[in-house]
């Protein structure tokens, strides 16, 4: 296939970038650039400008000022066309397929020599799917709808197309918040394989990852590189201080287990899936009050179900949920909540917050009823405003005031509105669902320090997280979830990954000491 | 027996409007536009198409030519409207549903205005007569039903087949489908969505009003104020009806039409049915199918009525 080599890339260069949006300076004076074969590691705090400055690399946005060299020549992209054209491939943060289409179409979408003006040649279009396919080891099935996919399958389609439209130069922006540790481990191995025939620019905020795979790092602060150099040559202790611009030291749980009463007690609990299968199936746990336990899974076993289920979001097929000693199964959100229970949802964009209100309207979500931010049906603004004002500052939330819509906060400010929300009510037990998904370690390390403040002051927490450090550093047991049932659980001091791992793919071995 | 086939052959002719301008609101939707203003493109295509036969059509040899000039004048018209109603719900963002309901009362008003100025009262003209096809239309019941009506119901019929290949087999039905259904991700791969929901939304608009010629030029063969009768909405709602699909919608098209065509031959019998009701069905349908099949909603476009702005998170 002649036509099939682009022109190589052996020197990208971005040159004072600067991006501006109604209120926020995005990117600030960026310069950057990438040798061919060379693995970049793009790292900063959510919001910090790493998906703006690389929108702006695919022709998506157009730079206020600044400019892109591609070995060595001024490029100026005007859509993301003439980005594929010069050899360029992105795989985006939240993926971009379209659902109801299959993997054949998605891909035809970009594939324009498969195009005539009458007919897509959609066998040209599957015969290129082979190719890359076999080329990389990346397996899809080309006639399954993308919604069928699961995502990290759906990841490979987004990989496959772009090495479809010939890139060669790829970039993954955060590409692993949302995989197992397996599917992880997997893309990290097809990455290194790669680096022979591509150059790639990586983002992620798991600095392990960042060590494990790139050459050179650079890292934004608000804006502007505020660090670039050779990854060898620091650890993932100084990537992270330069990051936040402090040290930052995940936390520990570290205090002797208390002996609360039990504050929730779930009994042979079934409930159904969306799908209709029992996604719990039979689960039994027991949660104190000043403890955590941490529900460690590979997810979709059951944890989604689950959680909404206690929460009162899922009928309650069989099995008793005592909250307190009270049933609480089958009872609506509403009771839940008002019987003092806490949750944070794994959607936050979707469930957790309502994205068009104000910050300080999603506050209050919860309460609009309550004395307190209301009398005689109307709201009492100025306690609202307080109340914001109070919430903002204690959790450090970003954002110009507190009348933005929250749906425009970036993912770790929406984590802190939600948190913020969800503590302040000062529930008398917390489920919280991938609290820490996507986010970078800053936003991380408060949360965690949040969730531990809580428990010395004696709440119960369910935690439920795919990321086992942090399942290890916050819990005082760890139970672990496999097809809908609690197969084990460990205490914190007879954990360890290597355990776990074991465990959440199924299998249990014999003679270890589990309760 | 006789009956029946009178009822089929009356009510095949009386789903073409339907199917015509709810083929083309499929398009606008599949781009992720809803057009509630099709009546009003509809109303105009009536009036344009009835203009040109009753000013210079008047019999003469050229008589037939003017009927198919009067055709053009109103898919123009049609789809010159889409492109408008595209200026304020595509580049100006405006709601769809509130532009809509605007362009359908600029649609009808300006017909009528037209009408009363131009032409004064009620006229008829002789419009497109039947063409039955030799030999098919001798053909026992099938000949009376399918082939012996004029020439705009059999490529009416032809319409639905182009329609599904145009939607499923050509790059420019891919990236409709994209855009209707995830325009970020269109975008992202190089799809111009917003052109795309333009060059729809005059398909869809010079669609219905081709829809709407037919109704002034082979069906009522005149033009009045009422001569749409609410078709462009039950368009609309066929589209939902038949979830986006040209074959669904068709069917959804005849089901109706031959529902109205069963209540007039009632009524010839001294039958007393609510036309009303008839009227009122298709309506109830689409809300009862709609309540049952949620799952087939996510097959469509999912981001229909939402304007796409790069640079806007949403
Ligand atoms: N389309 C947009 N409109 C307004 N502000 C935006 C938009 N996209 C990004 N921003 C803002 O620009 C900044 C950088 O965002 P982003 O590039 O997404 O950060 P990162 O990917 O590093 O988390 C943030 O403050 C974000 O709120
Ligand atoms: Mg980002």
């Amino acid at each position: 296939m002649p036509q099939e080599i682009v022109n190589r890339i052996s020197s990208l260069r971005m040159e004072g970038i600067t991006k501006r949006f109604p209120g926020t300076l995005a990117c600030d004076d960026i310069s950057l650039s990438v040798g061919e074969g060379e693995i970049l590691a793009l790292v900063g705090e959510n919001g910090a400008g790493k998906t703006t400055l690389m929108n702006i690399l695919m022709g998506l946005y157009r730079p206020d000022e600044g400019r892109i060299l591609i070995n060595g020549s001024e490029v100026v992209f005007r859509s993301p066309n003439d980005a594929f054209a010069a050899g360029l491939g992105m795989v985006h943060q939240q993926y971009m397929l379209v659902a109801n289409m299959t993997v054949l179409e998605n891909i035809a979408l970009g594939y324009k020599r498969a195009w005539s003006p009458l007919r897509v040649d959609l066998e040209m279009v599957r015969a290129r799917i082979g190719e890359v396919a076999d080329r990389y080891g990346l397996s899809v099935d080309p006639d399954a709808f993308v919604w069928q996919l699961s995502i990290g399958e759906q990841q490979r389609v987004e990989l496959v197309k772009t090495l479809c439209l010939g890139a060669r130069f790829l970039i993954l922006d955060e590409p692993t918040s949302a995989l197992t540790p397996q599917e992880t481990d997997e893309l990290i191995d097809l990455l290194k394989r790669m680096r022979s025939e591509l150059s790639i620019i990586f983002i992620s905020h798991k600095l392990h990852e960042v060590k494990n795979l790139s050459d050179r790092v650079v890292i934004l602060r608000r804006g502007s590189v505020a660090f670039e150099g050779s990854t060898s040559e620091h650890s993932p202790g100084e990537i992270a201080a330069l990051m936040t611009g402090r040290e930052v030291v995940l936390p520990k749980n570290e205090a002797p287990c208390c002996e609360g009463c039990e504050a929730l007690a779930i009994r042979g609990l079934k409930v159904r899936s969306d799908r209709g299968f029992l996604a719990v199936d039979g689960l039994d746990l027991s949660i104190c009050s000043g403890e955590i336990v941490g529900l460690a899974g590979v997810s979709g076993n059951g944890q989604r179900e689950l959680a909404e289920a206690i929460n009162g979001l899922r009928s309650v097929e069989e099995g008793e949920i005592l909250f307190f000693g009270r049933d609480i199964a089958n009872l609506k959100p509403g009771e839940v909540i008002a019987e003092g229970m806490g949750y944070i949802p794994e959607e936050r964009n979707t469930e957790g917050i309502v994205p068009p209100f104000s910050m300080k309207e999603n506050f209050i979500l919860k309460d609009s009823g309550d004395p307190h931010y209301a009398s005689r049906s109307f709201l009492r603004l100025k306690e609202i405003d307080r109340n914001a004002d109070r919430l903002r500052e204690e959790f450090d939330i970003r954002s110009p005031d507190t009348r933005v819509a929250a749906g425009s906060l970036s993912g770790g400010n929406i984590q802190k509105v939600i948190l913020a929300r969800e503590l302040s009510r000062a529930p008398r037990f917390l489920v919280a669902v991938y609290p820490t998904r996507g986010l970078d370690m800053g936003a991380a390390e408060f949360i965690h320090k949040r969730l531990l403040e809580k428990r010395a002051e004696g709440m119960g927490i369910l935690l439920v997280s795919e990321e086992l450090e942090e399942v290890l550093d916050l819990s005082d047991r760890i139970a672990v979830i496999f097809k809908g049932r609690i197969i084990d659980t460990l205490d914190r001091d007879s954990a360890d990954s290597r355990k776990l791992g074991v465990l959440m793919a199924g299998v249990k071995e014999s003679g270890d000491e589990a309760v | 027996m006789d009956f029946a086939v009178n009822i089929l052959a009356l009510g095949v002719p009386f789903s073409v409007a339907l199917l015509i301008a709810s083929l083309g609101e499929m398009f606008n939707q599949r781009a992720g536009v809803f057009n509630l203003g099709c009546e009003g493109i509809m109303a105009m295509g009536a009036f344009l198409g009835f203009l040109a036969p009753f000013l210079v059509g008047r019999g003469g040899p050229t008589a037939e030519i003017w009927n198919y000039a009067g055709i053009l004048m109103a898919m123009a018209a049609g789809a010159l409207m889409g492109i408008f109603f595209g200026l304020a719900v595509v580049t100006f963002r405006a709601p769809q549903g509130i532009a809509g309901i605007g362009l359908q009362m600029f649609g009808v008003g300006v017909a009528g205005t037209f009408f009363r100025h131009f032409v004064g009262g009620t006229q008829s003209i002789p419009g497109i007569p039947a063409m039955p096809i030799p030999l098919l239309s001798k053909i026992p019941v099938l000949g009376p039903i399918l082939f012996s009506h004029n020439p705009l119901v059999y490529v009416a019929f032809l319409l639905p087949p182009a329609a599904w290949y145009v939607l499923f087999k050509t790059p420019w039905g891919l990236r409709v489908r994209a855009s209707g259904a995830n325009p970020r991700a269109a975008d992202s791969i190089g799809v111009k969505v917003n052109l795309v929901r333009f060059q729809a939304l005059a398909v869809g608009g010079a669609l219905a009003g081709l829809a709407g010629a037919y109704l002034s030029l082979c069906q009522a063969k005149m033009f009045s104020d009422e001569i749409i009768a609410g078709r462009g909405f039950i368009a609309v709602a066929l589209v939902y009806f038949g979830h986006w699909r040209p074959l669904k919608i068709t069917g959804g098209a005849l089901l109706f039409s031959l529902a109205q065509a069963l209540q007039l031959a009632i009524q010839g019998r001294g039958i007393n049915f609510p036309y009303e009701f008839a009227v009122m069905l298709p309506y109830v349908l689409v809300i009862v199918v709609l309540a049952f099949s949620r799952e087939n909603l996510l097959l469509g476009p999912t981001a229909l009525g939402r304007p796409f702005n790069r640079e806007i998170r949403t």
